[in-house]
């Protein structure tokens, strides 16, 4: 595992994890990212993550790759997922050079993507 | 104009070869045809139009219209010959082209006419000089070149003419650009007027896309009864600006296929079956007010008759 400081931070808000990336990744730091979020799911017992790349101007194919796995294992650990902040030219980008983002959702920015993971949380959760 | 450059300087390398003195000659005669063009001008420019109409060339204008015409055309002509100059034609051209393309007259018939006044000119010399071939052959060494200078000027200056005007048509539609239009909070109408080229779904993509992020749009509605005909690569930048909308938290929906568009994307095969598509611009309204939550009922109203 790399050493050095993280570049992601990863913060607890209630029972979701809000991962922002500040700045583009590359390779093994987009791993360790993965692993560090993935660790931290099951800490916090998160039910929801949110991924904010608003800051990226450039994703390539195997951060968006990463982005849909670290998606998939959270949903097997119990956390459901959505990446907030795509840029425009990013999106289209993305678009054109076929790499969507799959199942995983979608929304415009952070205060979007916590209204969408308020609205398909269990009601018992939000009672807490 | 490089043609007509060329053209002249291999007449002038003709002449180098055969005799230094052939161009004193060629400076000797070409006024000497330009006194006998003078004189028989009436004659001449009849005989033009007469093959003009023979010819079923410019039948959008009036025989007045004609008549002014061909006879400026023939005095530059003339003038051309004289001077040596083309300029003056060429500007006369040009103004003649702006007047004449928004009438639907053709390349083909400018052309035509000029090379119909060579060929009547040169009738005419022919025969003047009948009687001497080796005096014949000297002076259309001098008409040709010239002459042919005269045609080429003027083709290039209606077709430079034409594409002034196809290109200032291309600008008028690039800035009818395509508005991104807030309907209501959250959702976005975004109506496709006129054909769509790559360059200008380029420039939609780019606009829908900031407008989803100020407006922070959640449904956006895109309108394509106005366009006319999508090809394949149109359809799949619409396919790819929907993607792109769902990146960024905005779902489309696109309306108003025409019959024709239709079976267009079917028979290229487009995957559209991601795509929300509702019939008209109304369905897609109130569809996009579903998703948003919006109830629109309808109360007494309050119009005064």
């Amino acid at each position: 595992m790399t050493a050095g400081p993280a570049l992601v931070s990863i913060l607890r808000q209630g029972s979701y994890l809000i991962a922002s990336i500040h700045t583009a990744l590359d390779d093994s730091q987009m791993i360790r990212f993965q692993e560090d979020l993935i660790e931290q799911i099951g800490q916090h017992r998160s039910l929801g993550v949110i991924i904010d790349v608003a800051a990226l101007d450039v994703l390539d194919s195997f951060g968006s790759r990463t982005l849909r796995n670290v998606a998939e294992m959270a949903r097997l650990r119990g956390a459901l997922t959505v990446i907030v902040g795509i840029q425009p030219d990013v999106a289209f980008a993305m678009v054109a050079l076929g790499m969507g983002t799959g199942s995983v959702h979608t929304a415009l920015d952070l205060e979007e993507g916590l209204t969408y993971l308020d609205g398909r949380m269990p009601k018992r959760s939000a009672a807490i | 104009m490089s043609d007509g450059s060329r053209m002249d300087a291999d007449g002038s390398e003709d002449t180098e070869t055969t005799l230094a003195g052939d161009r004193q000659d060629v400076d000797q005669l070409l006024p000497q045809l330009v006194a006998h063009l003078g004189e028989h001008r009436t004659k001449l420019r009849q005989e033009w139009a007469s093959r003009i109409q023979e010819a079923r060339l410019l039948q959008a204008m009036t025989p007045q219209e004609m008549a002014a015409e061909t006879t400026s055309v023939y005095d530059n002509y003339v003038e051309v010959l004289e001077t040596g100059s083309v300029e003056a034609l060429q500007h006369y051209a040009r103004d003649l082209s702006e007047r004449i393309i928004p009438r639907g007259v053709e390349t083909n018939e400018v052309v035509g006419i000029v090379l119909l006044l060579r060929d009547v000119l040169a009738r005419s010399l022919f025969e003047k000089y009948q009687q001497d071939f080796a005096l014949l052959n000297r002076v259309l060494d001098a008409y040709e070149p010239a002459a042919n200078r005269i045609a080429n000027t003027v083709a290039v200056s209606f077709v430079d003419e034409r594409e002034r005007v196809i290109r200032q048509q291309q600008d008028s539609i690039r800035e009818l650009s395509t508005p991104v239009l807030p309907v209501r909070e959250r959702l976005l109408v975004l109506p496709i007027i006129g054909v769509l080229d790559s360059e200008r779904a380029r420039q939609l993509t780019e606009q829908l896309l900031a407008a989803i992020r100020t407006h922070r749009a959640k449904v956006v509605v895109i309108d394509i009864t106005g366009a006319p005909d999508v090809d394949e690569s149109v359809a799949n930048h619409l396919v790819r600006t929907v993607d792109a909308s769902r990146l960024m938290g905005a779902s489309a929906i696109i309306t108003g296929l025409s019959p024709e568009i239709a079976r267009t994307l079917v028979t290229i095969g487009v995957d559209l079956s991601k795509m929300n598509t509702i019939g008209d611009l109304q369905g897609g309204l109130e569809e996009a007010e579903r998703l948003l939550g919006y109830t629109v009922t309808r109360g007494a109203g309050s119009e005064e008759p």
